[in-house]
């Protein structure tokens, strides 16, 4: 299916309205934007890519195949604002979850992959986004593909509560059963990723890739300052610094990642 | 079973005399042999972990720890296990494994420590380490919440065959404080959020999220660890009648049901 067909069918229209940096709070002329990878030609910050723009900079045309894109979460808790926090974020991004599964190929190689939109409740995790993810994980596993997947998220979604955070736990078991069938995963960490995404499959992958300056951690920066008193250092929590201290792989910019996702997916090919 | 509020439950999940994972290391194990360290950093006092038996079983036990006087409370950083604290638990569940010792892990604490120091040494990563590998350990793995189940850094020792609580502990998401500040922008609205987060043992076990509620109504410490006890002897029984295989499809399975 073509991409634009498939997100033709969720936002009505692609989105082509001006973006307001966060950084320089310049606003900034969509094309202008498109032909510089979605980040903002004034101050080269990474503004975040919605899933579809993902998708587009990343397939090869026309291969992109959605999975369970029908699933959409349901009040299970019965917790206040959490129907009209997801009507809202539906809404907004023509969405069903925060999460947008599927094959597609890079430079011809199949792959399985997921996008995450952070404009859809923060991308938080529920009992949706961790069951979609766990059927891509077991597809890929049965199917032998790789994963690619663009993490960003702000955790475990509180309106589920305990389904929420065990999907933390269904998610990394299936991403273990990929694993154990020798198959390769990909996760590419972008802002902001923390919590429990960062505690579970955001750091579950093989090679980890993250954007430069990407936010990535466990605890919020603001929580540990209050609880601890101390002030963070310059740089905290960004994908610099996890670069320096060890967990991650790589920091690869955003014009270049599809070649890179494209060259370790060959290394990694199956003979 | 007692009629206590969800709030109620989490006041007495944290109560200052509640039992922790030392508690009943101590009064369920004969002959146990601390083991200390991850072999990478250092020694977390807020896990306490190592061998012994349980009614002639040997098992490895990992319980999380928060001590009783201040002094102990500031080394065992109130209970809030660091990186090192999860691989010093993953390492021995990779022992027990080799040497086929069913593992029980005791859960309490309001969360994983929080600081720069464990950003700095992956508390993140060292957590999804723990859900990834806990999915393969070809042994058997019974997890109690005794305490404050608090979000990602319980659920770090809490993947088990069998999950079971306290009957005055809770497990969630998020704490009640947390919540309502984000929902209400007021934590002193603990108590409704508290409702609203379902975070009790009856929730849970509603949710299927656990097999198991151990009574407290009326018991003494005493009496609720040797219930405890015989539950988990039980449950050790059964366990090792599974196969390798079995048991690992069994922990995913339990996992895999959640939120389908
Ligand atoms: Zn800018």
């Amino acid at each position: 299916m073509s991409l634009k067909d498939f997100f033709k069918g969720l936002f009505g229209k692609e989105s082509k309205e001006p973006r307001i940096c966060k950084k320089c709070n310049e606003e900034i002329k969509y094309s202008d934007l498109k032909a510089n990878h979605i980040i903002c030609p004034n101050c080269n910050a990474y503004m975040r890519m919605n899933a579809f723009e993902r998708l587009e900079a990343i397939c090869d045309d026309e291969t992109f195949s959605p999975i369970d894109e029908e699933l959409t979460s349901k009040n299970i808790l019965n917790f206040p604002e959490y129907d009209e926090k997801l009507e809202k974020a539906k809404k907004a991004t023509g969405l069903n979850e925060a999460v947008v599964c599927g094959t597609c190929n890079i430079e011809g190689k199949k792959t399985a992959i997921f996008v995450m939109d952070s404009a859809f409740m923060m991308a938080s995790m529920g009992s949706v986004v961790g069951e979609k993810l766990t059927r891509l994980f077991e597809k890929a596993t049965a199917e032998k593909l790789p994963v690619v997947g663009f993490v960003t998220s702000g955790g475990a979604r509180m309106q589920e509560g305990i389904i929420s955070l065990m999907q933390m736990a269904k998610v990394s078991g299936a991403v273990k059963r990929h694993s154990d069938s020798g198959l390769l995963y990909i996760p590419v960490l972008t802002d902001p990723t923390t919590g429990g995404i960062t505690a579970s499959f955001g750091m579950l992958g093989d090679i980890i890739i993250a954007e430069p300056n990407a936010l990535i951690g466990f605890a919020g920066a603001r929580v540990i300052e209050q609880t601890t008193g101390e002030k963070l250092p310059k740089g905290f929590q960004r994908a610099e610094f996890l670069l320096e201290h060890g967990f991650i792989d790589a920091i690869v910019e955003r014009k270049d990642l599809k070649d890179t996702l494209s060259n370790l997916l060959a290394i990694h090919t199956i003979a | 079973m007692s009629n206590l509020t969800a709030y109620e439950k989490v006041a007495a999940a944290r109560g200052n005399k509640r039992p922790m994972g030392g508690y009943f290391i101590k009064n369920m194990i004969d002959n146990f042999v601390e083991l200390h360290g991850d072999r990478r950093y250092g020694d977390d006092g807020a896990i306490i972990a190592g061998v012994g038996f349980l009614n002639g079983e040997a098992v490895t036990v990992i319980g999380m720890e928060r001590g009783d006087t201040i002094e102990e409370r500031i080394k065992r950083h109130f209970g809030c296990p660091t990186p090192e604290g999860y691989r010093k638990a993953l390492r021995l569940m990779k022992n027990a494994e080799k040497f086929n010792r069913p593992i029980i892990c005791f859960i309490g604490s309001s969360g994983a420590y929080c600081g720069i120091d464990a950003e700095e040494r992956g508390q993140g990563e060292a957590i999804a380490e723990n859900l990834y590998k806990m999915m393969g350990i070809k042994a058997p793995i019974i997890s109690v919440i005794v305490g404050e189940g608090g979000s990602g850094g319980a659920l770090a020792l809490g993947v088990g065959n069998r999950v079971c609580m306290l009957e005055n502990s809770v497990y969630s998401v998020i704490s009640p404080e947390g919540c309502a500040t984000i929902l209400w922008k007021d934590a002193t609205k603990a108590s409704d959020a508290a409702d609203v987060l379902k975070l009790t043992a009856q929730d849970l076990k509603e949710f299927d999220v656990i097999e198991k509620i151990i009574d407290e109504k009326d018991l003494t410490s005493e009496e609720i660890c040797s219930n405890l006890k015989n539950y988990i002897s039980e449950e050790i029984i059964t366990l090792k009648k599974m196969s390798k295989q079995e048991l690992l499809d069994q922990r995913y399975n339990k996992f895999r049901k959640i939120g389908r």
